[in-house]
């Protein structure tokens, strides 16, 4: 599968049939992930209801894809673990704490990238800085195929190499938990199979738990361990993807079915 | 050349593309260009020279070019002008950092503290759209024609332009920005100076240039009405002498002054806003 996709990128070899033999040891940044559990959440914005009395238990490390039309409540649900809103109802709890709050070892990838752009590649990875900063930032950026571009200012990027920015910025605290908001949406389709294998990856490498927004079933069926629909703020469909890795992006007919099945419930 | 620009890293392709371009064209054509825009002074400077020769332009309404160039070497040379350049200078630079500095703190304490918006914004912008040279009588009753008065004027003048910029601009700093860094970790401290000021940069720097040029033109009325140094004052004095060739001096003083204001916030654009893809270098053309 690699040989003709190592055509698409820029020079940088990251496919996933060799990765760690070239890398840092996953103990650079050391990593794992963390249990999220969610009991009788529910989220209103005045009147209108969100998300209505959710329940969803995520393992330590697994990585879920929510599915849903827009409205669904998707975010909402990426935000209330986040600790960017607090729920109306219920309980939300990482790593078996209840959120309050913004939390340390969260980390969200948002639909832009949300680069700073007076600050160069390496200062937007180290943004929070800290001891040993740039060192960290360093690794986490050789960690998405980036090392040479520290020193360039964010404007002269392409978008999929942003997202890999942003990638590397959520890698440096590294998160139990990793937070992606539909970051894949805005690319062009070679670039979001780019970015699939370099998820994908860097998950492995690291363990953490992540959750991932999309509307793209298919990205959803390629990517994840379990996924779950959200239809008008509740659970419409809970599966799991028993499909093994590494994963095609397109002609499996295993997938296909899954694809099929999600459809019919989103 | 070719090696190199294919190893360089991308950010310096445009610099490279204009400075080829520019060689590729023949000598002849780039002394051309470069002296256009030099053309319709100069044009009129012969022709202001020839009708003052000839005649047709009396002194007392406008001194020949050669007049005002001897002017300019009496004034030179008796010390008249650098004297009174270096008082109006210094004048423009009290105010600037008085008024300035105050226009700053409030907009800064504004934009990031609503209570201190509420209580103050709405005061500010009435004092904002009094004429500030509409108080010229009530400051010469209070500091007399002594130095105060024109700083106090320049201060008014220069502060609420940066006030409203700086308040402005970090009003409009992206609140995605602020979002992600609240989510990654940053202290109120670090948001400050990592995000919201950077990001007002742009329109602080913009008030900045236009503080600028309202500090020439507070000075020079308030040292043509009231003053006994400084180039309004010399204008002003040679006026009573019939000297058209000092005032025009004078206002050419000015011209140059304020000139070289603007070319130095520019210049501080260009440093400080190196990451902002309409300060490149190579697009230079653009943003200027």
């Amino acid at each position: 599968m690699s040989a003709a996709r190592q055509e698409f990128g820029d020079g940088i070899i990251w496919i996933a049939d060799e990765p760690e033999v070239t890398l840092p040891p996953p103990a650079a940044l050391p990593s794992g992930g963390a249990t999220i559990a969610l009991n009788g959440v529910e989220k209103a914005f005045g009147e209108r209801p969100v998300l209505r009395r959710l329940d969803l238990d995520i393992p330590a490390g697994q990585f879920l894809a929510v599915v849903g039309r827009s409205g669904g409540g998707k975010t909402t649900l990426m935000r209330l673990i986040a600790g960017l809103d607090a729920p109306t109802a219920g309980r939300v709890a990482v790593g078996g704490e209840t959120v309050e709050g913004l939390q340390r070892n969260v980390r969200l990838l948002f639909q832009d990238a949300r680069l700073v752009p007076w600050q160069r590649v390496l200062g937007n990875v180290g943004i929070a800085r800290g001891p040993d900063w740039r060192h960290r930032a360093t690794i986490a950026l050789r960690d998405v195929g980036l090392a040479d571009r520290g020193r360039e200012w964010p404007f002269v990027l392409s978008g999929g190499q942003k997202q890999r920015v942003a990638l590397a910025r959520a890698l440096v605290s590294a998160p139990s938990v990793l937070l992606l908001d539909e970051p894949f949406g805005a690319l062009d389709a070679l670039t979001r199979i780019e970015m699939h294998q370099l998820t994908e990856r860097i998950w492995r490498e690291h363990g953490f738990t992540v959750v991932l927004i999309t509307h793209d079933v298919a990205e959803a069926v390629a990517l994840a361990d379990r996924v779950v629909v959200l239809r008008q703020g509740e659970i419409a469909l809970d599966l799991d993807i028993d499909l093994p890795r590494p994963r095609r992006e397109a002609g499996d007919a295993a997938a296909s079915a899954l694809q099929a099945r999600i459809l019919a419930a989103v | 050349m070719s090696d190199l620009a294919l190893d360089a890293p991308a950010r310096d392709a445009p610099t490279r593309i204009t400075t080829a371009a520019r060689a590729g064209r023949p000598p002849l054509a780039r002394f051309g260009a470069a002296l256009l825009p030099w053309a319709l002074p100069l044009g009129v400077l012969v022709l202001w020279q020839a009708a003052a020769s000839l005649g047709f332009l009396s002194s007392r309404v406008l001194p020949a070019p050669s007049a005002v160039a001897l002017a300019f070497w009496q004034a030179l040379k008796d010390g008249s002008l650098v004297t009174n350049v270096l008082v109006s200078t210094r004048r423009a630079l009290i105010g600037l950092a008085i008024g300035g500095g105050v226009g700053f703190a409030l907009g800064i304490l504004n934009g990031i503290w609503r209570p201190a918006e509420t209580a103050l914004d709405s005061t500010l912008q009435m004092l904002r759209n009094v004429p500030h040279l509409a108080i010229i009588p009530l400051v010469i009753l209070w500091f007399g024609i002594d130095e105060e008065a024109k700083i106090f004027l320049v201060a008014i003048g220069v502060a609420f332009p940066i006030y409203l910029n700086t308040f402005h601009g970090i009003r409009t700093v992206d609140r995605g920005l602020v979002e992600m860094a609240r989510v990654y970790g940053l202290s109120a401290a670090a948001l400050f100076w990592r995000i919201v000021l950077p990001g007002a940069l742009p329109s602080i720097l913009v008030g900045l240039r236009y503080a600028l040029g309202i500090m020439w033109l507070t000075l020079i009325v308030a040292e043509t009405i009231s003053a006994t140094s400084g180039i309004g004052y010399m204008t002003m004095n040679a006026r009573e002498f019939l000297q058209t060739d000092v005032v025009v001096l004078g206002v050419i003083a000015y011209a140059l002054l304020g000139k070289l204001a603007d070319s130095l916030t520019r210049a501080i654009e260009h440093r400080t806003l190196a990451w902002h893809p309409a300060y490149r270098t190579g697009t230079a053309g653009l943003a200027a």
